[in-house]
């Protein structure tokens, strides 16, 4: 049964990373907007590279 | 590339995609509606950023009426420090609102600004907030040639007063901290004490128990002396107040659940209630984050100094500077361009002027001045720039000087008390005398059993369903609300507008539509000649008529026009070439009258020959017939317009009979007059949008601003209206008022459970299982009920 002890104290330990980890996106503004990122992520990293190689200048 | 609408030969602008009406610049083989579409255009080419065009289609802003405004000021060291957010000497970060902002495009564009200017490094985009955050080196570019930067690619930063004024402070996250840590702990309380919920007797070796029972107290000191802190703080000052509210109640019986636990564990004589409290404590701290959810982009609390310009061209020498509008002085003399507004009472100097006063006085024209009459503060110059010395101070204009009243100065209008205060009230006292009697019930048999019965009444009494039944109605409210383009401030106003007896609204911009009247044209089909002509004359009159008609007439040409005179009360006439222009009343003009007076008509006769009549339409916002009958049979109706009488028969006929119209009302007279009816013991619900309401709105128990652009100026106010939702008004007040019986029917809800709680508890029954399913289960039941109640609700009223 001791094994319980055991257990329990790495429970505890993995939900109090969970809750730095909560408490570190809260602090570093990541619920501030929660609506840019999705549109960001979606451009490409090089848009006007791609652009000139199709445009010959 | 070119494209032709069904029409025929209407191109569309490449940038914005408005059909080219006024002229079409031709340029690499793409169509523009003006040069500033061209330019920004060109400015994105030259730089490969043409992705902003692949990305949507035709994403741009019309150029045509953006007012090419300079940022010179922004040089000035004190107002370059109130804007920027942090400075090392070489790099700078600057956060510039740009209400432009709409699609992913104007994301992508002005997150490669770097790529624009070498000075930018970075540059990042919050959509909802509508604000990009720009850091660069100030060797290489000025704060100012940022901001013209932004304005030339088509997205002019919106720069205020208030701006300059408000503290940069960020969101508050301390309640997301606090229900961070109370929902830690109370999972981990939840999964400790587990095995006690199991069985009546424990399963459970002596030493876990233990164990168990002191990690509990471990977990729940953070939930006590943190997460629950804001409940011990605000019962603290409202008994301090002499005044009960629902905190009360809830920090007691938090408090003795704490102390009883603890009290149990160490004696081991059971197991506690430390799951129970942390349970309460998350449920009703995600309540309060839930009812404080609102639209912190928009804002409620501005005054005259976020619709005056935070900078004005002054003319010393004749060498045009730009200064801040802090540093403006008496006897200045001011420079105002075309849509400009007029920062300060001042003397004209130039010959004329055409000013809008609609936003200050309601008045729907713009008023003519000549040289040397006084031009106030808040108006708005239609025409060629104009020449001004100023002789009142900023905030001593007689415009501005509203908000030197004192209804200004306080800081919350006595608001009526929210309902569940009032029932906290005799909740607290039926507690503590039921907690009382329970123990002396018990005391001359069983002190244990006293104790017990004393403090299980308190603890299951803790009216966490209470608590929570009216922010989760009203956040639900709030958010049905803002579905249907109505904003609150906050939860609070629900409350407010259900208890509204009287409704007060304001006429122009307000139930009419704003942009003023709408000039048509009926007849004989006119030359250019004659209209440039008619034109020429209608320039000559400084009756507010002849403006709005002469600005109707798009021609740029001008032609002379002589042997121009006025007649009181007929109209006017003149010369122009071998044209006799007259203009004015159907009889003056020799056309025939029908009757119709529903518009202000100005007839037309050219060489004795009657042509054809302007009329002016005031528009009035579609639906107001319906709304203002819907209303009437509820509501006591009133009108207060800064306007003169001339809609008065109109009105009449759209208002119900008996309701009170008033015209030719000041600021400070519609403020009076909010008064008067509030004297009279009525609530006074106020529609409003201009900053002449803005006294009004204020003084009112609800105060509502009508806007039809959220990013535009809106006074203080409880609440904003999108101007396309208006005849939506009377349901949004019904569906406010049903609120009140949802919050009634949850709070019987909750208080029949903790009717059941206490039955136990005065017996001295209550087991920690019990209290940890019964307390959680009766906040789940309330916030269910309601959440379900105002969806159906909505469907049902079609909201």
């Amino acid at each position: 049964m001791s094994a319980i002890f055991l257990l329990i104290g790495i429970s505890l330990v993995v939900a109090v990373g969970f809750l730095i980890a909560f408490l570190w996106a809260v602090k570093t503004n990541q619920y501030e907007d929660d609506y840019t990122p999705s549109v960001r992520m979606l451009f490409n990293d090089t848009p006007s590279d791609n652009k000139e190689q199709t445009k010959p200048e | 590339m070119t494209e032709y609408t069904k029409a025929g030969q209407i191109l569309k602008c490449t940038h914005c995609g408005e059909n080219c009406v006024e002229e079409t610049i031709l340029a690499n083989g793409k169509s523009f509606c003006c040069e500033g579409c061209k330019l920004v255009y060109e400015i994105l080419d030259e730089n490969n950023l043409c992705t902003y065009y692949s990305l949507n289609n035709r994403p741009g802003i019309s150029q045509k009426d953006q007012p090419k405004n300079k940022y010179g000021y922004l040089g000035d060291t004190v107002l370059r420090e109130k804007l920027i957010s942090f400075s090392d000497g070489i790099k700078t970060t600057v956060n510039f609102r740009v209400p432009q902002v709409h699609c992913s495009s104007c994301i992508w564009l002005l997150e490669n600004m770097s790529k624009l200017n070498k000075g930018i490094i970075s540059s990042r985009v919050n959509f909802l907030k509508k604000e990009v955050t720009i850091l660069f080196v100030e060797t290489e570019i000025q704060l100012s040639g940022v901001a013209e930067l932004l304005a030339n690619i088509g997205y002019p930063p919106e720069i205020n007063l208030a701006d300059e004024q408000a503290a940069k402070t960020k969101t508050d996250y301390s309640r997301w901290y606090k229900i961070g840590v109370a929902g830690f702990c109370f999972g981990n309380i939840m999964l400790l004490s587990f095995p006690e919920y199991l069985t009546g007797k424990s399963v459970l070796e002596p030493s876990f128990k233990l164990l168990f029972g002191y990690l509990n107290i471990a977990l729940s000191l953070p939930v006590f002396f943190y997460s629950a802190a804001e409940f011990f703080r605000s019962a603290w000052f409202s008994i301090k107040q002499k005044f009960i509210n629902i905190d009360v109640p809830i920090a007691l019986g938090i408090a003795v659940m704490f102390v009883r636990s603890i009290v149990e564990i160490i004696l081991q004589t059971g197991s506690g209630y430390m799951d129970s409290m942390a349970a309460l404590v998350f449920l009703m701290l995600v309540g309060r984050w839930f009812q404080n959810q609102t639209y912190h982009t928009l804002s409620f609390e501005r005054d005259y100094k976020s619709y005056f310009p935070v900078a004005v061209t002054l003319l010393k020498d004749n060498v045009e500077q730009s200064i801040p509008l802090s540093k403006l002085k008496v006897n200045n003399l001011i420079l105002v361009r075309n849509n400009e507004i007029i920062p300060a009472d001042s003397v004209l100097l130039s010959n004329e002027a055409n000013i809008d006063y609609s936003f200050v006085t309601g008045e729907s024209q713009p008023v003519k001045i000549t040289k040397g009459s006084t031009v106030f503060a808040g108006g708005k110059q239609c025409g060629t720039a104009i020449k001004l010395q100023v002789i009142k101070n900023v905030s001593q204009s007689y415009l501005t000087e509203l908000w030197n009243n004192e209804i200004f100065s306080a800081k919350d209008k006595g608001k009526s008390e929210p309902l569940i205060n009032i029932i906290s009230k005799y909740f607290t006292v039926g507690i503590i005398l039921i907690a009382v009697g329970s123990a002396l019930w018990w005391l001359p048999s069983d002190f244990h059993k006293a104790l017990d019965a004393f403090t299980a009444v308190l603890i299951i009494a803790c009216p966490c369903a209470l608590a929570l039944s009216s922010p989760f109605t009203l956040g639900h409210i709030v958010r049905v609300f803002g579905k249907n383009g109505f904003y609150l401030k906050n939860a609070a106003v629900v409350e407010s507008m259900a208890k509204a007896t009287d409704i007060v609204f304001d006429k122009t911009g307000t139930i009419t539509v704003a942009g003023g009247s709408q000039v048509v044209y009926e007849g004989e089909v006119l030359t250019i000649e004659e209209l440039t002509a008619l034109k020429s004359l209608f320039n000559q009159s400084s009756h507010p008529l002849s403006a709005a008609i002469a600005q109707s007439i798009s021609t740029d040409v001008q032609s002379v026009v002589s042997s121009f005179s006025e007649l009181p009360g007929k109209g006017i006439k003149g010369r122009s070439g071998e044209m006799e222009l007259k203009a004015g009343a159907a009889a003056f003009t020799g056309a025939f009258d029908n009757g119709n007076i529903k518009s202000s008509r100005v007839y037309i006769n050219i060489n004795g020959k009657y042509k054809g009549v302007f009329s002016l339409n005031i528009q009035y916002r579609e639906g107001l017939n319906e709304m203002l009958h819907s209303l009437s049979s509820d509501y006591n109706l009133a009108l207060v317009s800064g306007d003169n009488a001339s809609e008065e028969k109109t009105l009449r006929s759209v208002f119900p009979l008996g309701s009170v119209l008033r015209f030719n009302y000041s600021p400070q007279d519609k403020l009076d007059f909010i008064k008067l009816l509030q004297s009279d013991r009525s609530k006074v619900l106020m529609v409003g949008d201009g900053l002449n309401d803005a006294g009004a709105l204020k003084q009112s128990d609800t105060g509502i601003s009508v806007s039809n652009n959220l990013n535009n100026f809106s006074p203080a106010c409880d609440a904003i209206l999108e101007g396309s939702n208006f005849q939506k008004l009377p349901l949004l007040i019904a569906f406010a008022k049903k609120s009140s019986i949802i919050i009634g029917i949850s709070l019987v809800i909750s208080l029949l459970y903790n009717a059941v709680g206490l039955s136990f508890a005065v017996q001295g029954l209550l087991s920690p299982v019990f209290a940890a399913v019964l307390m959680p289960l009766s906040s789940i039941t309330v916030v269910a009920f309601v959440t379900v109640s105002v969806k159906l609700l909505a469907v049902k009223m079609k909201l």
